[in-house]
């Protein structure tokens, strides 16, 4: 497989790479720059010059995970290239390719597929209530931990319509509404991307003699948590 | 005289937003973190500014935190967009506001690609076709929901029963305005203001009576990244790039921050919570921190909406100095009941950040 190739099927490398002049404005107003190990000059720098060895390298590497996707980058280039856009094609083609599970950050992606990829499915919403806990996000705070223990009450006094079937704030989506979305999913890959993920996770779990079923397993704690 | 005239670039950056009759979208983040703010914001439109909105209860989310956290293909964001196009067809509306900001560069990246690459409309309009038999017809108009209070601001103000104007001084409260990144950074011709001077959430300051605060990191991302913060073992990229713009802000002495981006309101509320516990630093008045609303909070808030029943108890941040500052009365006693004042106990209190 010609890796470039893959890359300019995708039509978002080509909106995303015109000409670059590589003077790093890009990694000038980049956030994920400031505080990672991330240069999307030197990522557009590599695609630009279209080595298959070094787009390989990129796609089984951690730095086109460390991109925050806030494309700031689309607004500054001075030649109009979009280095967010880049990374969407290497993670895509990364995935599809199976090179994402070489990587620590790449390897992360299931905990992703089995939190928001599965909530869309099951809720019709990449994030629920129910699934947010100050274990998993505990950010949340403590008001969070009130909110959940009194939902029910709060809610409604809120004027939420929480599980219930009729339109308004954190209803039920309808079995029809989900079913359009799975057969969305199915039509347009997104089933398939998700069966990669899994894939490919399950046999790194097997490598690494970690317990692998489904939802919140040992290898999910184990790409959630580990830095 | 340079000064000025930068600050008024944002009047070259206008579009078109629709009078009136509009098809609602709601937002994955905003639904849970701030339940009420969505209905208090079609209260707003419906009640007191006697407007249309239609909240579809076939909607369901557009996928982009999934997108852009890269599980998710384009043709397959674009195919639940269109789904969502139909669904607004078969109510019978034109007009698409999305309450979302990811959804709404979303929205007009995939109305831009169609426009440039008409093939990728076709396989979409065939994919939704083969999925779900559904057909679609674009909006006449997209716009997000924080355009509209933009739109209707001088409408607000006249009904406002408060103004940002420190009760106890006279003087404007300091108002920082946070955009969020994907609004104008993507598209910023669909913007007001445009990417480098947005003036959605500045002429609600302007016109409701608060002072601007300028401050080197506003356009500073709050650190969302998508699958940064989704994984706890990421999570210190979004808290480092909001206390970048903490610090940045602090020496302005905000009064209020407000925000048009759901997670932008969620992370700048939360993330001064962790930081306040990691470090012990908060950044508003007296061990507060600075109160973080939406526009429709601050809108409601003005308009005399009572605090506790659209859901300010639920930040983490108390909102209690800004009221004061305002001169909003309230009663503390009935901000964490039940319907009909049934007692539901409290939240723990931090151990460093002041609540109520």
């Amino acid at each position: 497989m010609k890796l470039l190739k893959e890359l300019q099927k995708d039509i978002r490398f080509n909106e995303g790479l015109n000409a670059c002049i590589n003077c790093g404005v890009c990694t000038a107003i980049c956030p994920a720059a400031q505080f990672s190990e991330y240069d999307p000059r030197m990522i557009v720098n590599i695609v630009q010059g279209g080595g298959e060895e070094e787009i390989e390298k990129l796609l089984k590497s951690d730095t086109i995970w460390y991109c925050g996707e806030c494309l700031s980058c689309k607004t500054r280039c001075p030649r109009g290239n979009t280095p967010g856009y880049i990374i969407q094609a290497l993670r895509a083609l990364s995935i599809d390719t199976g090179m994402f599970i070489e990587s620590t950050q790449g390897q992360k992606q299931l905990a992703i597929k089995r939190t928001v990829g599965d909530h869309i499915l099951k809720y019709g919403y990449c994030v629920y209530i129910d699934e947010v806990d100050t274990d998993m996000y505990p950010e949340q705070g403590p008001v969070w931990d009130w909110l959940k223990k009194n939902r029910v009450d709060i809610l409604e006094r809120l004027g939420t319509k929480y599980k219930k079937e009729e339109s308004g704030t954190l209803r039920q989506t309808s079995e029809e509404s989900l079913r359009d979305l799975q057969n969305i999913f199915d039509e347009t890959g997104a089933t398939k991307r998700f069966e990669t993920i899994e894939e490919y996770s399950r046999l790194k779990a097997l490598e690494k003699g970690i317990a692998f079923s489904s939802e919140k397993d040992d290898y999910f704690w184990e790409v959630y948590n580990k830095k | 005289m340079e000064a000025i005239i930068k600050n008024n670039v944002w009047e070259s950056y206008q579009k078109e937003i629709a009078e009136d009759h509009y098809y609602f979208a709601r937002s994955c983040i905003r639904q849970n973190f701030f339940p009420p703010a969505e209905d208090l914001y079609l209260k707003i439109l419906r009640d007191d500014l006697k407007k249309d909105i239609f909240d579809d209860s076939r909607q369901t989310t557009c996928t982009g935190i999934a997108y852009h956290s890269g599980i998710i293909p384009f043709e397959t964001i674009m195919t639940v967009v269109a789904r969502q196009f139909s669904l607004m067809n078969d109510a019978g509306y034109e007009n698409f506001v999305v309450s979302c900001v990811t959804s709404f560069g979303i929205y007009t990246e995939i109305l831009e690609t169609w426009k440039h690459h008409p093939e990728k409309e076709i396989e979409t309009r065939e994919a939704l076709m083969r999925a779900t038999g559904k057909t679609f017809k674009v909006p006449k108009n997209l716009v997000h929901a924080s355009d509209l209070i933009y739109k209707f601001r001088n409408e607000i103000a006249a009904k406002v029963k408060y103004r940002l104007v420190s009760k106890e001084t006279g003087k404007p409260l300091n108002v920082v305005d946070h955009i969020g990144c994907h609004y104008a950074k993507i598209f910023p011709k669909e913007g007001i203001g445009g990417a480098e001077f947005p003036y959605v959430l500045a002429g609600l300051i302007d016109e409701w009576g608060g002072a601007q605060v300028d401050y080197p990191e506003r356009r500073h991302c709050c650190g969302f990244g998508f699958r940064q913060y989704l994984l706890k073992s990421n999570r210190g990229y979004s808290v480092s790039n909001s206390k970048l713009k903490f610090d940045s802000m602090q020496p302005y002495h905000p009064d209020l921050i407000i925000a048009n981006c759901p997670g932008c309101t969620f992370f700048l509320d939360r993330w001064q919570y962790v930081i306040s516990e990691m470090e012990g630093k908060t950044y508003g008045q007296n061990g507060y921190g600075i109160p973080v609303l939406t526009y429709e909070e601050l809108a409601g808030l003005l308009l005399g909406y009572n605090p506790w029943n659209i859901g300010l108890q639920l930040h983490q941040v108390a909102v209690e100095p800004l009221l004061n500052k305002l001169g909003i009365e309230y009663n503390p006693d009935d901000k964490y009941k039940g319907l009909n004042g049934k007692e539901l106990g409290r939240p723990e209190i931090p151990s460093c950040l002041k609540c109520g």
